[in-house]
């Protein structure tokens, strides 16, 4: 059963593609209003994770449940309606201004005879002004760049106004003033209530923005916790096959991972 | 622009609304003077009467017999390949992604020729046009499918099966004795000619059948074109959408393909012309069909009336007008 403080959470999961298994007898319960952060190396589960959460994937034994009940069992649309899922890649249609595509986040709200309601117009409007795209509102999508499309992505999946927010790498393929700037609008959407859960490739961005997280390796979880008490050279070592040292990040104060070097400067 | 009545609420774009009207008025002044003019010309004012029974006995067998059946035909089978096409380009995202690109007008190609030289009736060939369509299309999606149907596949997969009926229909064709590939040459360009009302009402049928659930479906297949993961995550199902979509486009253009033959570029040129007067992003499937409607009607004027009183197929026709307007489109896209 799902534990009472937490809305989200598996059971028992195996998860495969056809018939190759990922991960066996998974349990994870992600924490109410947390930033949870899933970490782990290339092939480890975390995305498949991650999607089989969000209903991606169907488990072949176990269950995902959301607010007590089992995620499959719920209509669709009201799944839609609690929990959002910031795929890692999604095809912008041609020639779709930003206006629109967010607009489209409001689907589960909407019907065929109630196309747009004056929430709708409201939490459009809102989510353009979090995500910081508001004056890029009649620009063609195609043609913005690649950090601010993201950010019209992530405007996309907050119109939804879910409580709970999926994010899946949401900073592959920007670059490091964009990665920050990504992950500090999920911090600040954090901040104001929401349950994030996101998987990320890099170990120092998970420590300084994560309140809860899990690392995973061979489709397991290995530890999960706050990362300033978790995150020591052995399980670094254990999950990453990577020697390091761990000082603290000078501006955040959480963990930082310094790995051995080779070669030094000479003074 | 927004309408809301009550907790109705609809979402409007006005160029589309006005693209909208402008093609209807442009299939109306078609339909006008398609049924008006050629060898025997029937003043304006006279056609109405000619329809309901108050005109001259000759007005009234060459405009309700002959040219009315003939023009309705061509609306419907243009709407439907229209919004067949439509479907097929959402769906797989991708403009070759149309029925007579994917081999389903082919297959119903071979479906008609099979008919043809097995010596069967005008029905029949439009029953084997059909069946050919819906049969291809299965096998299409049958061997696409891996985990669901991507649209690449759908393309890829398409096109081989394509290729393969087109040598299947060019074998039946040297097998086939001198009159039934005649006739069978003529059916593939694809007519309007000698169409009466029995060829519009299972068009008819089938618009009025599928079109509604082409309403429902046509939200969530926009979402779709987002990508799967992204549609699931709006809480489309997004599978039954798909094979919703895939029988309901299928079924359109099989039984145009029935009624009027296989005519190339309709499906593929009509939601892209549209697409492109409309600026909607992704594939609009009203202003498809009105525009198919159009440029079916308006390209089997033209083959009746340019080298009069030498006839043409209306195929040859779409395929110049619809390959044309669209090699022009698609220079200006460059700039």
């Amino acid at each position: 059963m799902a534990a009472p403080s937490s809305r989200l959470s598996g059971t028992g999961l195996t998860l495969a593609y056809d018939q190759r298994v990922v991960a066996t007898d998974l349990d994870v319960v992600i924490p109410d209003e947390s930033f949870t952060v899933i970490i782990g190396p290339n092939a480890c589960g975390k995305s498949t994770l991650l999607r089989a959460l969000a209903r991606m994937l169907k488990p072949k034994t176990g269950a995902v449940h959301l607010d007590g009940s089992v995620i499959t069992s719920l209509p669709s649309k009201e799944v839609a309606r609690r929990l959002g899922l910031l795929p890692q890649s999604s095809i912008v249609p041609d020639g779709i201004t930003v206006a629109d595509l967010v607009a489209r986040g409001r689907y589960p709200h909407q019907k065929l005879m109630r196309q747009w309601s004056k929430a709708d117009e409201a939490a459009v409007s809102e989510a353009m002004k979090a995500t910081d795209v508001a004056e890029l509102a009649d620009r063609i999508v195609d043609e913005l760049s690649g950090g601010q499309r993201q950010r019209v992505w992530l405007a996309m999946a907050l119109a939804q106004e879910t409580p709970i927010l999926l994010l899946d790498e949401p900073t592959t393929f920007l670059d490091i003033s964009h990665q920050i700037e990504v992950l500090d609008l999920c911090a600040e959407l954090h901040e104001e209530g929401r349950t994030m859960v996101a998987v990320l490739h890099d170990l120092n961005q998970a420590c300084r923005y994560a309140t809860h997280l899990i690392v995973m390796r061979d489709g397991a979880i290995v530890s999960e916790g706050d990362p300033t008490k978790i995150v020591t050279p052995e399980l670094v070592r254990e999950v990453f096959d990577l020697r390091c040292e761990i000082i603290q990040d000078p501006q955040s104060g959480t963990p930082l991972i310094v790995p051995e070097a080779r070669r030094r400067v000479s003074a | 622009m927004n309408v809301r009545v009550g907790t109705w609420s609809l979402r409007l774009a006005p160029r589309a609304l006005l693209v909208g009207l402008l093609l209807l008025m442009a299939g109306f002044l078609v339909t006008v003077a398609a049924l008006s003019t050629g060898e025997f010309t029937v003043p304006v004012p006279d056609i109405v009467g000619a329809i309901f029974g108050q005109g001259t006995p000759v007005a009234e067998l060459i405009v309700g017999k002959l040219r009315a059946p003939r023009v309705v035909t061509g609306l419907l089978v243009g709407a439907a390949f229209g919004v067949g096409g439509a479907i097929f380009q959402s769906l797989t995202r991708n403009p070759l992604g149309s029925p007579d690109f994917i081999g389903f007008t082919a297959g119903a190609s071979t479906g008609g020729i099979v008919a043809v030289v097995t010596g069967g009736s005008a029905m029949m060939i439009a029953g084997g046009a059909l069946a050919g369509c819906v049969v291809t299309a299965v096998l299409v999606y049958v061997l696409a499918y891996r985990r669901g149907v991507q649209g690449y596949r759908l393309v890829l997969v398409g096109i081989g099966a394509n290729a393969l009926l087109l040598a299947v229909n060019s074998y039946l064709l040297t097998r086939a004795n001198i009159n039934d590939a005649a006739t069978a040459g003529a059916w593939l360009t694809g007519s309007l000619g000698g169409r009466g009302w029995e060829h519009a009402q299972p068009v008819a049928l089938a618009l009025l059948v599928l079109l509604p659930l082409c309403v429902w479906i046509a939200r969530p297949m926009r979402m779709i074109e987002m990508g799967d993961d992204a549609a699931k995550a709006m809480g489309i199902r997004v599978e039954l959408v798909r094979a919703t979509a895939i029988t309901a486009g299928v079924l359109l253009t099989g039984v145009a393909t029935a009624a009027a033959g296989p005519v190339v570029f309709v499906a593929m040129a009509a939601p892209q012309l549209a697409r492109r007067l409309t600026r909607s992003p992704g594939v609009a499937l009203a202003s498809s069909a009105l525009m198919g409607a159009v440029l079916l009607t308006a390209a089997d004027l033209a083959a009746q009336r340019l080298l009069a009183p030498t006839q043409l197929p209306v195929g040859v026709l779409t395929a110049a007008i619809g390959g044309t307007y669209l090699v022009l489109l698609l220079r200006k896209d460059r700039h």
